[in-house]
């Protein structure tokens, strides 16, 4: 049967020139990059190296990148880390209703630790508004934290816009470039953002690794304790072999974002349409224009998200929902809840995530194989027997 | 898994004879489940589910293990033995299960309202 993987968003394969890369790194050059002998220093040679690659597709100076362990791991660095360091300069912070988790619980962590927090509203297509953004910034603002593009409606938000304001108000501004990163440009300069977060694995590399940009002459202080590596912002041994394989990706993403950008925004567009048309009841969650190039999200009213992806993964298709029954909980995701959607509808989710695997092949397998799934669960479900479309 | 990719008895019943409805569409469970039942015994009976392949898959399965059986031996089939029968759920997929024997009470008690109301007219 065929395997279509569309859950890029989730994770990506690593690309063959990133385990290339990599391999050296796990055998002969194990060193310790702290040791100053020669398998150290080769180990050390290669995370610099590294470390260039991820600041020249940021557009950031190296010493300006920090490894983290992942996305997560550099949104709490940033944010938890920026505010126990600036306490003194206020107690207000600022994010979105649709952030990720890793950014999201982190500020809830901190307002249960004497920080106040906002979470701004977005509008139905999950844009954060300039303007909300400058109705709550106030002089104890500390910190606002907006990520790039959302993971699951796709939409990218108006950054460079939003780290205007902020700074207007005297704040700092990091953002969460976990979806962005490798998919379409991200320059920390152009955006004009103090603190930025990026996943190796989203844009095939490693999963285990990521990095934080924290600009020159910003503060944060680190709550992990121990070894001075990472210019004392991140103690522990660095992952090498990681490191190496996401400066690998980093490169690989930088030579062709623009041209797989193109191509998946094409596909995604396509395959958004062809459902749309096939599938009455159903439309697109995100901004219909804006967005991850090769992100499709979407609704469809009756029917169940996690009812839709075991029957897709049944016909070799994976993807991913924001369903109650895929988010762990009762509730359906915060984030299709913040643009307004029903209960009923947000548990209809499907998102399906191309990536530089994917044809043309793959678009016209979903779109034979979908619009049969969802009509199967309809016949079954007593909603749609109601609203009267048997 | 066998239930949720072949559900048993979807659909409804002309004439049901006892309707049970439980969840809403905001927790996102929804079942529906009519009966049809003769001499006392479940003659027919057929189900409509809004929710999680759990949800389908028990609603499947409690149509399979009532169907011939008697209104009394109907009663007494619980949401765990529909859990069991389908060689366990994940812990957190109990709350769809907990549905599908509750719909299926629903729709007998239904029916005995409605027998008791046409005994009495």
């Amino acid at each position: 049967m065929r395997q279509v993987y569309m859950d890029h968003s989730a994770t990506t394969p690593v690309d063959p020139e990133v385990f290339e890369a990599m391999v050296p790194y796990l055998t002969d050059r194990f060193g310790n990059p702290s040791s100053i002998y020669s398998a150290g220093r080769a180990a050390r040679q290669g995370m610099e190296k590294a470390r260039e690659q991820v600041a020249s597709l940021l557009n950031a100076s190296p010493d300006e990148i920090i490894f983290t362990s992942g996305g997560t791991e550099a949104d709490n660095q940033a944010i938890i880390g920026y505010a126990t360091a600036n306490r003194h300069k206020g107690n207000h912070i600022i994010t979105s209703a649709i952030e990720h988790h890793a950014v999201y619980d982190t500020c809830k962590y901190l307002s249960r630790n004497g920080f106040e927090v906002t979470f701004l509203p977005v509008d139905g297509n999950g844009v954060v508004e300039p303007e909300t953004l400058k109705a709550v910034l106030k002089p104890t603002t500390l910190l606002v934290s907006i990520m790039h593009a959302n993971n699951e409606v796709g939409t990218i938000e108006p950054i460079k816009e939003l780290a205007t304001i902020t700074h207007e108000a005297g704040a700092a501004f990091h953002c969460d470039a976990v979806q962005t990163v490798g998919r379409i440009p991200v320059d920390v300069v152009d955006l004009g953002v103090d603190m930025l977060s990026a996943s190796s694995h989203k844009l095939y590399g490693p999963k285990g690794t990521g990095c934080l940009y924290l600009k020159k002459g910003i503060k944060v202080e680190s709550y992990l304790h121990g070894g001075g590596q990472e210019r004392k912002h991140r103690p522990g041994t660095e992952n090498i072999p990681g490191i190496v394989g996401f400066g690998k990706a980093a490169e690989l993403a930088q030579a062709r974002v623009d041209e797989t950008g193109k191509r998946l925004r094409e596909l995604g567009g396509r395959l958004a349409q062809g459902l749309l048309n096939a599938i009455p009841h159903s439309r697109l969650t995100g901004h219909p224009v804006n967005r991850i190039p090769g992100h499709v999200s979407l609704c469809f009213e009756f029917v169940e998200g996690e009812s839709i992806l075991l029957m897709l993964d049944q016909a070799g298709v994976m993807a991913s929902s924001g369903s109650a029954c895929t988010s762990g909980s009762l509730e359906p995701s915060h984030v299709l809840l913040a643009l307004g959607l029903p209960h009923e509808i947000a548990h209809g989710s499907l998102r399906l995530t191309l990536g530089k695997g994917n044809s043309d092949e793959d678009v016209d397998y979903v779109l034979n194989t979908l619009p049969g799934i969802v009509e199967r669960l309809r016949q079954m479900s007593p909603l749609y027997m109601k609203a009267g479309e048997r | 898994m066998e239930h949720f990719l072949n559900p048993r008895n979807v659909g409804e019943i002309k004439d049901a004879d006892g309707v049970g409805e439980v969840g809403n569409p905001v927790c996102g469970d929804i079942m529906r489940i009519e009966i049809k039942v003769v001499e006392n015994r479940i003659e027919d009976v057929k189900f409509r589910t809004f929710g999680c392949g759990a949800a389908i898959a028990t609603s499947s399965m409690v149509t399979e293990m009532v169907k011939g059986k008697t209104l009394e031996e109907a009663m007494k089939v619980t949401n765990k033995a529909v859990a069991e029968a389908l060689d366990g759920l994940p812990a957190p997929k109990m709350h769809c299960s907990n549905l599908a024997a509750d719909a299926l009470h629903r729709a007998i008690e239904d029916y005995m309202h409605k027998e008791a109301s046409r005994g009495q007219a």
